[in-house]
């Protein structure tokens, strides 16, 4: 196991680089006779000078630190950590698409054009909406234009709605992306069997609603059973109906937000449609709308002129929000969705979902035993467990279980969300694992509830195996050191 | 279950052991709570899948209808630019370490994710001379949306000021977020002569409630800005200097955190990061240690392990979404982490002297072309400010029919600007990076005086 | 030494002549854990009882911090600035938040006692 590596600033060398570079080949005379010398740095940046092979060690070193989906599985709850085929990264880079200037003139760049027209036409059927935009660079960005569009349909019809409805199991970013549109926050209860409390959503909801969030299945992992009883008392007053994408992994296929009565989805393409995260990006949150929004969405679009037979950017939208992003959005992770969606074809993405929620059910199911389980329904693509009586009985909180699962080599579970779930674990398994990677986790999961019986402390100082032991977040957050600094 | 497909492991018989341990007898079992009017009844009208050996062409046939800055010298900027990219960079991001690890919330596991990002917040501060950056926000335009919404928060005020020859689309996505939040933007305008924002627009009376002021140097045109002046006037009125600058003219040209800027922003495409039609970008966000708490974005800081070992966390989580919820200072989650590290990367192999370099064969090589193409008969330079790598020109013949027959020739012309400037209609925007050779300026040059 | 009152948001409120010193409980403290950050008021607003004066934040949470009284902010406690730990050492001394010069002093009625308190947190816990 590796240890802690030296920063690449105190690798530096004065004089040392990696840099390769052409001669200027043109005439070079002082740089004050071409630009005014008090716009000139005086100072270089303090940046490493390090050798090729320097930051090639360098990099590869801190490689090996990362658990990630490629060296071991990833139940991170709500992030859908599916496997990342390798043929998408190669797309990617296909000099058409990585090469390509987003001002180039349309004749010279069809195919990326086409990719985006046929991606719209796959991502509207898959979620039952009718036209998509890629403009929005993640999910939270998905959320906000998506209320952008609906702050902007109802104030096309006059009327100033200024509430979103958030359940109290939502994501983060549905309040704060609400909250960025300008909007005033109304938080809804969730009921016993963990849907929306429909008594109270039919108290909150009102002239003023311009918008309810859902994400369905929910953040517990449970599909809303009243959906169309929801959608009849936000529509029936004005409002629209947004579907937050996040969990779409659990439908492919076999249901449609369109169908239920959504009128804006976004969906997480880093995390259904198997793009990889990065480390925390780029992913894309593309927004697909109902027919009634499309002259709302983002300009340009694409659209295909049928006399010419021609891809155009259809830039003349009088209605629009706008731009969310200053070029085409994240085109190349865009173009690893479009592989997976043409790699799984209408059944695999099917298979997918069904995979990935038997997957979740069964780890549920036999976990059950060990830890509680507080709401005990068959569950979709995910499930919410509590260490609550491991907290209760042997002083051992999620933290130091999740801790734990790090030293058996697996990612730990999205723990202490959603927020109505006290010590939650929320287990994402996808359906790109294996039954024996399945039983793997769910043994050590086991090992674990034991060990909290009988040896809590090896619990509340884990991990054990890790390049690092337990990190101080406390001391980091009172005195922030944001950069490394050159000892004078 | 559908047939066998190479990303879905489990066999029938694991799929029998599986429902049966769940006490399920067939898979729709664990779907009976969708009701029955919302099931899908039907398969998704999708083309049918393609193995990976029938994948390749179709994507090759998409690809091949593309024009690609390999094979053309294209002059596009305008924001994103066709620079050189270090082999070492694009193997390094690959390590599926890396590239196949969620946002690194348990730090354990994530040390090499959170110290390059540790390692990146240091070089964007040291590029930009600010005290501490976040670890990347989208783009450029979102990070400019970002910085004035910033800037209305802590000085609680509500109108940000912003130069007309700030890049259209920045100000674009600015007023997509700015509207709805009742913030008022307010244009500055330019000078038609020299391209730069001039102080004087700046009066004391309409900076008076500005919680900041947007200047881009070098601007929309390519032009350095007076960034000092102006950014004393609008500190003199109590309001915010936000800085959009681009890396890698900071080889050669002052920091914002020189002349006084409080939060800088820009687009690190430039370093590293191919131009992917647009995106995936670099959003990059720098402030002062004073301002760094009403930073959007996600910060890593240095901290020690249980025996006293250096490592890193996420930090100063209180600011986000998902502590703060609808008082986040920014409702941002996923950023452009992998981009992040693109560009850390490709700073640690350019080092001080290769950014130096890099931004001095721009600036040489645009000059150069600048000059010659004044020349021909038929081309003015219309605005006459310092340029860094990129200038406009006004062409004697119809924009469109000029970058059609350079076309012809294997190069992409510069960008028409007429519909984003009616004042400057016809002339268009070229760009000029290392990557473009003397003799593909002098090829270009030899085009343009058989068009004139 | 003059009387301490306290809310229901867990604030305690002590004060001497128009000036009300505040800040958060032991309790509150207790349950909060470490705390690495204050975001304090600033000086010269104008505040109304019950609305956000300050917010206190830990590693996984923040909570706001409401006025127990109506008027000006007079004084913010900087030391919080350097060192928010102080509000975990001496919360109800050192670890003050801010001082506000009252407006309605009348409001302090509606406020409880030591007494009252330790009931309506024995009562809240349970």
């Amino acid at each position: 196991m590796k240890g802690p590596q030296s920063l690449i600033f105190e690798l530096s060398s004065p004089g040392r680089t990696a840099a390769s570079l052409p001669a200027p080949e043109v005439p070079t005379p002082n740089l004050s006779s071409l630009l005014p010398a008090h716009v000139l740095r005086n100072d270089p940046p303090g940046l490493p000078e390090v050798s090729e092979m320097d930051v090639v060690r360098h990099f590869v070193n801190l490689s090996q630190l990362n658990h990630s989906v490629d060296n071991g599985f990833y139940p991170l709850g709500s992030c859908t950590m599916k496997y990342n085929p390798k043929v998408n990264e190669d797309a990617a880079r296909m000099p058409g698409f990585a090469q390509i200037h987003p001002d180039q003139d349309e004749a010279t760049v069809q195919g990326a054009m086409e990719l985006l027209y046929s991606m719209d036409r796959y991502l509207s059927e898959l979620c039952g909406m009718s036209r998509f935009t890629f403009q929005p660079a993640a999910g939270a960005h998905g959320e906000i234009t998506g209320l952008f569009v609906i702050r902007a349909y109802h104030e096309s019809r006059g009327e100033h709605r200024t509430q979103v409805l958030v359940p109290d199991s939502a994501h983060g970013t549905n309040p704060a992306s609400a909250a960025g549109a300008g909007m005033e926050i109304v938080v809804v209860k969730s009921d016993e069997r963990g849907n929306v409390d429909v008594g109270d959503l039919r108290s909150k909801v009102g002239p003023s609603t311009a918008a309810l969030m859902l994400t369905n299945p929910n953040t517990l992992g449970l599909f809303e059973e009243n959906v169309r009883e929801i959608a009849a008392l936000v529509h029936g007053c004005g409002a629209l109906l947004y579907y937050d994408g996040a969990n779409a992994n659990a439908i492919m296929g076999k249901s449609r937000p369109g169908d239920m009565g959504f009128d804006v989805v976004h969906l997480n393409v880093h995390k259904t449609l198997s793009t990889p995260h990065g480390g925390g990006g780029p992913g894309a949150g593309p927004v697909g709308v109902k027919s009634f929004l499309e002259p709302f969405l983002p300009a340009p679009l694409v659209k295909l002129d049928d006399a010419t037979g021609m891809y155009v950017w259809d830039y003349d939208r009088p209605k629009s929000i706008g731009r969310v992003h200053s070029f085409n959005g994240n085109f190349g992770v865009v173009v690893k969705a479009w592989a997976y969606i043409r790699s799984m074809g209408p059944d695999g993405l099917k298979a997918a979902s069904e995979h990935a929620v038997l997957a979740a059910n069964y780890v549920m199911r036999k976990l059950q035993p060990y830890y509680d389980l507080p709401y005990d329904r068959d569950c979709k693509h995910e499930c919410v467990l509590a260490g609550t009586r491991q907290k209760r009985e042997h002083g051992v909180r999620t933290l130091d279980i999740a801790k734990r699962l790090l030293d058996f080599g697996f990612h730990a579970p999205t723990i202490y969300f959603p927020l109505i779930v006290d010590e939650a674990m929320m287990i994402e398994p996808t359906e790109t694992e294996s039954r024996e990677t399945l039983d793997r986790f769910i043994d050590a999961m086991i090992k674990i509830a034991r060990e909290a019986e009988e040896h809590p402390e090896v619990l509340h100082d884990a991990p054990h195996h890790t390049p690092v032991g337990r990190l101080d977040e406390t001391a980091a957050a009172r005195k922030p050191i944001l950069r490394y600094t050159r000892e004078s | 279950m559908g047939s066998p497909h190479r990303y879905i492991p489990n066999t029938r018989a694991d799929v029998e052991a599986m429902l049966e341990a769940v006490g399920a007898s067939c898979i729709d079992d664990l779907f009976a709570d969708i009701p029955p009017e919302f099931k899908l009844d039907r398969p998704l009208a999708m083309p049918a899948a393609l193995t990976e050996a029938e994948l390749m062409p179709e994507l090759s046939r998409l690809s091949s209808k593309c024009a690609n800055a390999d094979e053309c010298a294209s002059y596009l900027g305008a924001g994103i630019y066709d620079h050189y990219i270090p082999n070492a960079v694009d193997h390094l991001i690959s390590r599926s370490e890396f590239y196949t690890a969620y946002t690194p919330y348990q730090a354990e596991v994530s040390q090499g994710t959170l110290q390059a990002i540790f390692e990146y917040q240091t070089m964007i501060s040291e590029l930009a001379g600010m005290e501490v950056s976040n670890a990347s926000m989208y783009d450029a335009g979102t990070g400019t949306a970002e910085a004035a919404i910033m800037s209305c928060a802590s000085t609680r005020r509500n109108k940000v000021l912003v130069s007309r020859a700030v890049n259209p689309r920045y100000r674009q996505v600015l007023q997509t977020y700015a509207a709805p939040r009742g913030i008022d933007v307010v244009e500055i305008d330019f000078c038609k002569r020299r391209g730069i924002t001039p102080v004087s627009r700046v009066p004391a009376d309409l900076a008076a409630d500005a919680a900041c002021l947007i200047v881009q140097s070098p601007n929309y045109f390519g032009i350095v800005e007076e960034m000092e002046q102006l950014g004393a006037a609008i500190h003199a009125a109590g309001g915010l200097f936000v800085a959009v600058v681009n890396p890698i003219s900071l080889g050669i040209l002052a920091p914002p955190g020189s002349y006084g800027a409080d939060i800088a922003v820009g687009e690190g495409q430039s370093m590293g990061i191919p131009m992917s039609f647009g995106g995936p970008l670099l959003g990059f966000f720098a402030t002062t240690g004073k301002l760094m708490r009403k930073m959007p974005g996600r910060l890593v800081g240095q901290t020690v392990d249980s025996s006293g070992r250096r490592g890193f966390v996420l930090t100063l989580q209180a600011r986000e979404q998902h502590i703060r919820r609808e008082s986040a200072t920014s409702n941002i989650c996923s950023n452009e982490a992998l981009c992040a590290l693109a560009s850390t990367i490709y700073m640690s192999l350019m080092g001080p002297a290769g950014l130096r370099k890099v931004a001095e064969t721009c600036l040489y090589r645009a000059h150069y072309l600048r000059d010659r193409i004044e020349s021909v008969a038929g081309f003015t330079i219309p605005l006459s400010g310092p340029f860094f790598n990129e200038f406009v020109v006004r062409p004697s013949v119809c924009a469109d029919d000029m970058n059609e027959e350079l076309l012809a020739a294997g190069i992409i012309g510069g960008k028409p600007i007429g519909c984003e400037y009616p004042e400057l209609s016809g002339c268009t925007l070229w760009a000029v990076t290392e990557r473009r050779t003397r003799e593909q300026l002098d090829t270009l040059i030899r085009e343009l005086e058989v068009l004139a | 030494m003059s009387a301490v009152k306290y809310t229901r948001d867990h604030e305690w409120v002590k004060v001497e002549g128009n000036i009300a010193t505040v800040g958060i409980t032991d309790f509150a403290v207790q349950e909060l854990g470490d705390l690495v950050y204050v975001e304090l008021p600033v000086i010269g607003d104008e505040v109304r009882a019950g609305e956000r004066l300050a917010a206190v934040e830990s590693v996984k949470a923040a909570s706001d911090v409401f006025a127990p009284v109506s008027g000006e902010v007079v004084e913010a406690n900087e030391a919080l600035d350097d060192d928010a730990g102080l509000l975990n050492e001496s919360p109800m001394d050192e670890g003050w938040i801010a001082r506000v010069e009252m407006s309605d002093p009348k409001e302090l009625d509606a406020l409880m006692d030591r007494t009252e308190y330790d009931e309506f947190v024995k009562e809240a816990s349970h």
